[in-house]
């Protein structure tokens, strides 16, 4: 599934009229700050304008020359919360935050919106954005990305194409449907190199994907089946030591020993020792290969259709 | 007239892909300048959850955005619906520019005015005489309804 989160309140550092400048020193800490901590900020100067980013409430921070009551009055808006930050250390600042967020929690969400806890605002939910993107301008809706992965990463719109729809599923730093696209239109955006990083893609990157289209057929027809089988000679190994330090050892070796075999493929350790069972892992490779196929099927019948409607009518005999 | 454009910057918080030396010094620089940004903690993480606020960033008139490889920002806003225009939006790369490049880049394009104009000359939307300049509640009222209008003078500068 999508991560979907309440939307935290947009932060605006103040600096227009009717305030005093932030000490640079503090301004940085606090947009740093508000920053790790899932906050959008936005810094307002007297050079330009901030347009409008949708968002339901908005904290004003600033060293104004007026009392923040008379500005609030000003506003007559419940969503706007304005702190006089003069000489408040950046922590302070924070908690002030916090606190009138959690206040403000008190209340129903305006407009069917959950308000964020404590915990999001303190502490928003660490979850690593590790997922694929796809390249529109190279993706040929082949489906091998959709028939490749085991965790329902992939899935296709109503229209036939394919997209990402459950991002969360994906297993942090694996890239490796990004190996089996033949046209390097998968990128992970947090990958250590390029292309799957979103550099551009030259002509080395294309024959050198070409070269491993249907990478299931390449490996015997069932990747996953070696892999597992792989993996479960690590883990038989494993089971005769009685050193438990040893064992480890071994099973380590073992597994970046199966890494090292699928290196194209980058599929992370943690990810080939959690592998499911083997009847799981064929059923799930069965029920992807089905969904693309049934896909792919849908496409060429709608494609047909299409053409058919567009061609003029046969004279009748 | 001068050409305010709008910059967006990425944190990227999940993830040291990004030279910290080169995130850490635009912020820097920004944040000594007198330049309005918008920052946002992750790009990433904003098209995952299909945040409704990349769309209003995919529409700022010329965003300069300073994140990541331009091919990956604009598939991540592409994957949010929130598609860019890329005729009009420009993405400046954090994980193989330098500070010096990137700066040179958004201080060359954020203000084009003429020298000869740039002492009293101001966007679009900021040519207001004092009486009119927006509040701190104002403007920040306005930046949830509607588009906001920052004064041209009159407020303390960084």
């Amino acid at each position: 599934m999508n991560a979907k989160l309440p939307q935290l309140p947009r932060v605006i550092l103040y600096e227009g009229k009717d305030s005093q400048s932030i000490p640079q020193t503090l301004r940085l800490e606090l947009l740093v700050k508000l920053l790790d901590k899932g906050f959008t900020v936005s810094r307002s100067t007297d050079q330009g304008r901030l347009e409008n980013l949708g968002h339901n409430n908005v904290v004003v921070l600033g060293i104004f020359d007026l009392p923040t009551a008379q500005l609030g009055e000003q506003a007559n808006n419940d969503e706007l919360q304005i702190h006089d930050i003069r000489d408040k250390s950046a922590e302070t600042i924070l908690d002030s935050i916090n606190a009138s967020l959690n206040k403000s929690r008190v209340g129903s969400p305006a407009d069917g919106q959950t308000a964020p806890s404590a915990e999001q605002t303190a502490a928003p939910k660490r979850w690593k954005p590790w997922f694929p993107v796809i390249d529109f301008d190279r993706c040929t809706n082949c489906m091998q990305c959709l028939s490749f992965c085991l965790f329902d990463v992939y899935g296709v719109t109503k229209e036939g194409k394919i997209q990402v729809q459950n991002q969360t599923n994906c297993k942090t730093d694996c890239p490796a449907c990004s190996r089996v696209c033949p046209e390097v239109a998968i990128l992970f955006p947090k990958y250590k190199a390029g292309p799957i990083n979103g550099d551009e893609v030259n002509t080395d990157d294309v024959r050198r994907e070409a070269m491993k289209v249907d990478i299931s057929a390449l490996l015997g027809g069932d990747i996953y089946s070696l892999l597992r089988d792989r993996s479960e000679k690590a883990k038989s190994r494993f089971s005769k030591e009685r050193d438990d330090d040893r064992a480890l050892k071994e099973r380590q070796r073992c597994l970046n020993k199966l890494k090292s075999n699928f290196d194209g493929l980058e599929i992370p350790t943690e990810v080939l020792s959690s592998l499911p069972s083997m009847d799981q892992i064929q059923s799930k490779a069965q029920q992807a290969k089905q969904r693309a196929q049934q896909a792919l099927a849908d496409n060429a019948a709608n494609s047909s259709a299409n053409q058919s409607a567009q061609s003029p009518q046969s004279p009748q005999p | 007239m001068s050409e305010q454009r709008p910059v967006l910057y990425c944190r990227c918080a999940f993830a040291k892909v990004l030279p910290e030396d080169v995130k850490d010094g635009v912020l820097e620089r920004l944040v000594a300048s007198n330049i309005p940004f918008d920052s946002v903690p992750d790009l990433c993480e904003m098209s995952a959850k299909k945040d409704p606020t990349l769309k209003q960033l995919a529409e700022l008139p010329n965003v300069r955005i300073v994140a990541c490889y331009p091919r990956a920002v604009r598939w991540l806003f592409d994957a949010a619906g929130a598609p860019l225009d890329t005729n009009r939006a420009e993405i400046l790369n954090m994980r193989t520019d330098s500070v010096e490049n990137i700066w040179s880049q958004l201080t060359s394009t954020c203000s084009k005015s003429p020298p000869e104009e740039s002492s009293n000359s101001s966007t679009e939307g900021e040519s207001q005489s004092a009486p009119q300049q927006a509040t701190a509640s104002q403007q920040a009222t306005a930046s949830q309804q509607a588009t906001a209008s920052q004064p041209t003078s009159g407020g303390p500068t960084a």
